[in-house]
């Protein structure tokens, strides 16, 4: 009984500064991953390895989408667990945020520079033939 | 928190009865939680300059491009220090696990200098662009460009006056609990900074001298 008091104690002790435990290993893992993941983006471009810029642009950018899971996972020490599963939920609401905020501008604004473009829709090309000189 | 409201001897009860349960457990630590809710918060700032930057990134208003003005390889030994503080700031967490300062305040010391080395690259940059007259007022490409890495610098300045903060903490009063957690938020914070900056280097440094 009282071992599994102590068992208890140290179990809160253990949690108490809320500080997960760091092990050289992870951090020296996620380096090497993070020296790679950006060393083979910044080597596509600037040795022109991919000529189409569309492909090498979603390329580097699974890259670089890949480098943060691992900075979440060895240098943030995000898993499913910490401070109750808490971090997960808020970092899982960020993201959606950010998706919604990064592919909706670029989406509308996009659409928005098509449309302004002269000469799209017929309308368009009568007023500005009237205001034209 | 409704046995509180029994009677004793029930509340009493109440207790011996949960005393094991594992739902008990709350994280006794809120900081950390609160902060990483601060980060999520700074990640929303970024989030929205990254869409203006992607929105106005190709608006050159007949000024030079990204292609002209960005020299990868200055980005690459920026990059290379950022990354470089990130790892010397978990030695620094390794060395504060085992409790030894004296170590530990050294590899803060080369986090500091290394976040350093990186402000003074971006300053040397943003001095050299301004100078070539590819200031933030020349379109509205460079505005989104200035402002989204600029907040990024002010970020890592910050980080540093706070890197600074905790040394004097740590060199007067010793590894309390109470500065083991500010270290561990200052680490949250910049390699929260570094994430930020794998989005900076490839979406606006990588794709920006796309042709």
């Amino acid at each position: 009984m009282s071992a599994h008091i102590e068992s208890h104690d140290h179990h809160d002790d253990h949690h108490d500064d809320g500080i997960p435990h760091i092990s050289l290993k992870g951090y020296m893992t996620g380096f090497f991953l993070a020296v790679v993941l950006t060393a083979i983006p910044f080597w596509l471009v600037m040795g022109k390895v991919i000529p189409n810029s569309q492909t090498l642009a979603v390329v580097i950018l699974t890259f670089a989408a890949i480098q943060i899971v691992v900075h979440m996972i060895y240098f943030l020490h995000m898993d499913t667990k910490s401070e109750g599963g808490w971090n997960m939920l808020a970092l899982i609401f960020t993201l959606v945020l950010v998706v919604i905020t990064l592919s909706g501008s670029i989406w509308v604004m996009f659409h928005l520079n098509s449309n302004m473009m002269p000469g799209m829709s017929h309308s368009m090309s009568e007023q500005q033939a009237k205001s034209l000189p | 928190m409704s046995d509180m409201h029994a009677t004793p001897s029930a509340a009493i009860a109440e207790q011996d009865a949960q005393f094991w349960m594992k739902e008990e457990h709350h994280p006794a630590n809120g900081t950390l939680l609160g902060f990483w809710i601060y980060l999520m918060s700074d990640c929303l700032i970024f989030a929205c300059l990254f869409a203006t930057y992607g929105v106005l990134g190709r608006s050159y208003a007949g000024g030079p491009s990204g292609a002209d003005l960005f020299e990868l390889p200055l980005v690459a030994v920026n990059t290379a220090m950022l990354l470089l503080s990130s790892i010397t700031y978990g030695f620094a967490m390794i060395e504060m696990q085992k409790n030894r300062r004296g170590t530990m305040m050294a590899w803060l010391i080369v986090t500091g200098l290394f976040g350093a080395a990186f402000l003074g690259i971006e300053m040397y940059e943003f001095a050299h662009l301004i100078h070539e007259g590819a200031g933030p007022q020349r379109s509205a490409f460079l505005s989104s460009f200035f402002t989204l890495v600029g907040t990024h610098g002010l970020h890592v300045t910050f980080g540093i006056i706070w890197l600074i903060t905790l040394l004097f903490q740590v060199g007067r009063f010793g590894l309390t609990p109470a500065n083991k957690r500010r270290i561990m938020c200052l680490s949250m914070f910049w390699h929260f900074l570094d994430v930020v900056w794998i989005g900076v280097f490839t979406f606006v440094y990588l794709m920006g001298v796309l042709p």
